[in-house]
């Protein structure tokens, strides 16, 4: 190691320890990003950004709540709503940032669907992705449990009984996940640990992985056009800032997610204030009680689409009992969407519009996916029953066609 | 342009899920109720007849006053709360301010036939009766008599606490309005000690602290002046509260249960207001910064 004599306390001193100016400009000032983008290319930083309010407002709500069942519903309601210096508001915005995350990462997603950014290199940014989707999905679980209203305890009782369908009862895996044989303190206590430590640590984690991903490959941009990137950033540092195809990730790229990042925040903070009985069910301002089944138990919106192919093969068939069906279609839809990079048999990379037949696919899986939403919240009796087996129906069909409906849009562009 | 009609696009698809997870979902689990009446309609009650207050204090220190206290009149409790649940089966009224919090007709119609007015004849069934015997013997005269005497007993007005203590307590607590940590008793628990309330009643009547949350207003409201549209078969009686006096009850079930909600309605415009300003120079910024590369 060679001797630095400039100070520590300098910007040179560090960058002789730490290399800073090298890091900088690997991650901010020639980290290249495409110019050809639009505002769906911010969701990332606001999807970070809903992030740090959720772990911000959480750290808040931690230092008031208990997780004991005699004890959580008075602490979420009373102490922190009721006595609090602005506890309601770091309740509301944790409660709203929980259903707003899981709105853009939908969006964020399906932004990734549509241009191809998920195949041919960028696989891993995919797969990191969709497990931040899974992870974030067992967070907001999770963290629903803990006021211990009515929808907390039974939304916990209906989905940890999954694990008790078909032959998985005979492994005793509910009652291992509880802690007993019912939902009771040791669940409520271990879903706390799950929300506060092991599920965020692992969430951080899978974000700084996912960061990572993009690094290499680069993002896509609007027409999915292939960026020689050493070239165009040699016309950019030479001052051909106009022509060159590419930006840097700072400050050119992120003064647009700031721009769009304001927007977001104005939406997200009327919902706060005015709007955010959809993100909070009044149902669980009721206390949780074993005794007591409400009238209608759904999970929260952003759960409602899987949890409708649970419930959409409501009859036996092909010699299978209805739940094991549905159980089945369910695992398969909590994972459908990680496999499409391998189910796309189209060598291009190439946005929707420029794909006619895999275009089509992709509205109709955004109209079943609303659709599958919409009844999943719905009592699942007479025609809501056939609507909700049709549209996990169309699910599986979507998922069954993709492979060829992505072949002959290649075949038909004479790529194949 | 290529990103207005992106954005509106996604505007779009997210109003629909909106629309179908909240205003249609809802509308179709909980069906909607006609609005509430104050006017008691359905109900036999004065029929136009003027009473006579003087007639009726004699009629109700000979008919009331063995159950019932009447402080504001110098009638005290005949016994304490615990005693007179175990044996009516529910704490009975004191009357001092019946009279303001309740219609004049719904009073009527309840003191001649207490079951009928309160439309709970499917809870008092196999044996079970109303603990208040129906006075539906006297002339109607009389009965108007009574009520113009409660009525000139009553206050004036009364804050919205007392307004519940007086209409819900004998029944409900609602435990926030004094929150106990140390687990002893509240002085906002029921007035009738939980096993005779809950044999009373067939059910434990909740405790009302977070019904504002949980019900909302308006439901509420629809509730209180006729508990069987909402929940047919619920043995809660209809209480047959004015329509000042049923406000009084919502409002301080808001008080007590969404205590933050003015803090709540006067901070939200200054949060938007100051984003509004970061979004101007966020835009600002950002097309300064784009200029040079555009």
């Amino acid at each position: 190691m060679a001797k630095v004599e400039e100070s520590l306390f300098s910007v040179e001193g560090l960058d002789k320890r730490l290399a800073i100016k090298k890091f900088n400009k690997v991650m901010m000032t020639e980290y290249w990003i495409p110019k050809d983008i639009n505002f769906l290319w911010a969701l990332g930083v606001v999807l970070a950004t809903t992030f740090a309010i959720l772990v911000v407002s959480g750290i808040f709500l931690l230092m008031y709540y208990k997780p004991d069942t005699n004890l959580a519903f008075d602490s979420v309601n009373y102490t922190i709503m009721q006595e609090v210096a602005y506890g309601w508001l770091f309740r509301h915005m944790h409660g709203v940032a929980a259903s707003v995350v899981f709105l853009i990462i939908y969006i964020h997603m399906f932004t990734g669907i549509y241009y191809g950014s998920y195949k041919k290199g960028r696989e891993m940014i995919w797969i990191s992705g969709m497990l931040l989707f899974v992870t974030f999905s067992a967070e907001g679980f999770s963290g629903y449990m803990l006021p211990w209203g009515q929808m907390s305890y039974w939304a916990a009782a209906v989905i940890t009984n999954l694990f008790a369908g078909g032959s998985l009862e005979a492994w005793g895996l509910v009652e291992w996940i509880r802690g007993g044989f019912a939902v009771n303190d040791a669940t409520l206590t271990r879903f706390f640990m799950l929300h506060v430590f092991l599920l965020p640590l692992a969430v951080i984690g899978i974000i700084v992985l996912h960061f990572y991903t993009l690094r290499v490959p680069h993002v896509n941009n609007q027409e999915s056009g292939d960026i020689d990137y050493d070239a165009e950033a040699e016309k950019y540092l030479a001052g051909n800032k106009k022509e060159s195809k590419v930006i840097p990730f700072w400050p050119v790229f992120l003064s647009k997610d700031f721009a769009v990042l304001s927007i977001f925040l104005i939406f997200y903070f009327y919902l706060v204030f005015f709007h955010y009985n959809f993100a909070m069910d009044p149902v669980n301002f009721d206390p949780a009680n074993a005794m007591v089944t409400p009238a209608h138990i759904y999970p929260e919106w952003y759960f409602l689409w899987s949890y409708e192919t649970l419930r959409g093969p409501f009859f036996d068939m092909l010699g299978m009992k209805a739940g094991d069906i549905g159980l089945i279609v369910f695992a398969f839809a909590q994972v459908a969407f990680l496999i499409i990079p391998f189910i796309d048999k189209d060598p291009d990379i190439l946005p929707a519009h420029k794909r006619p037949r895999f275009m089509i696919w992709f509205w109709i899986m955004i109209i079943d996916l609303i659709v599958l939403t919409v009844y999943g919240k719905l009592p699942p009796t007479g025609a809501n029953a056939w609507v909700g087996f049709f549209a996990t129906l169309v699910f599986l069909l979507l998922f069954i066609s993709m492979p060829f409906i992505t072949k002959a849009d290649a075949k038909a562009r004479g790529a194949l | 342009m290529r990103e207005l009609k992106i954005l509106a696009v996604v505007v779009f698809f997210t109003l629909v899920t909106y629309w179908g997870v909240e205003p249609f979902a809802h509308s179709q689990m909980h069906p909607h109720v006609d609005a509430p009446d104050y006017t008691f309609n359905d109900v036999d009650g004065l029929n136009g007849t003027t009473g006579d207050a003087q007639n009726g204090a004699n009629l109700v220190a000979m008919n009331c006053t063995a159950c019932h206290s009447i402080q504001a009149a110098g009638f005290p409790k005949v016994m304490d709360d615990a005693s007179s649940a175990a044996a009516y089966g529910v704490v009975p009224p004191d009357l001092s301010t019946s009279g303001l919090l309740y219609d004049e007709n719904f009073l009527a119609a309840f003191i001649k036939d207490p079951v009928k007015a309160t439309k709970t004849s499917h809870a008092f069934v196999d044996g079970k009766v109303h603990p208040m015997p129906a006075y539906g013997w006297m002339q109607p005269q009389e009965i108007a008599d009574i009520v113009a005497y409660l009525k000139s007993i009553a206050p004036e007005k009364l804050t919205n606490k007392e307004v519940f203590q007086d209409a819900c307590q004998r029944c409900h607590g609602i435990k926030y309005g004094d929150y106990r940590f140390d687990g002893t008793v509240s002085s906002m628990a029921a007035l009738t000690p939980v096993e005779n309330i809950t044999s009373y009643m067939g059910k434990t009547p909740p405790d009302l602290s977070q019904y504002i949350r949980s019900r909302g207003d308006q439901w509420l409201h629809e509730f209180i002046n006729d508990p069987q549209k909402h929940l047919e078969g619920t043995a809660m009686p209809r209480v047959g509260l004015t329509k000042a006096a049923e406000q009084q009850v919502v409002a301080y079930m808001t008080e007590v249960g969404d205590s933050s909600k003015d803090e709540r309605a006067a901070l939200g415009p200054k949060f938007l207001g100051y984003l509004v300003i970061f979004a101007i120079f966020a835009w600002l910024w950002k097309a300064k910064i784009w200029r040079e590369v555009h």
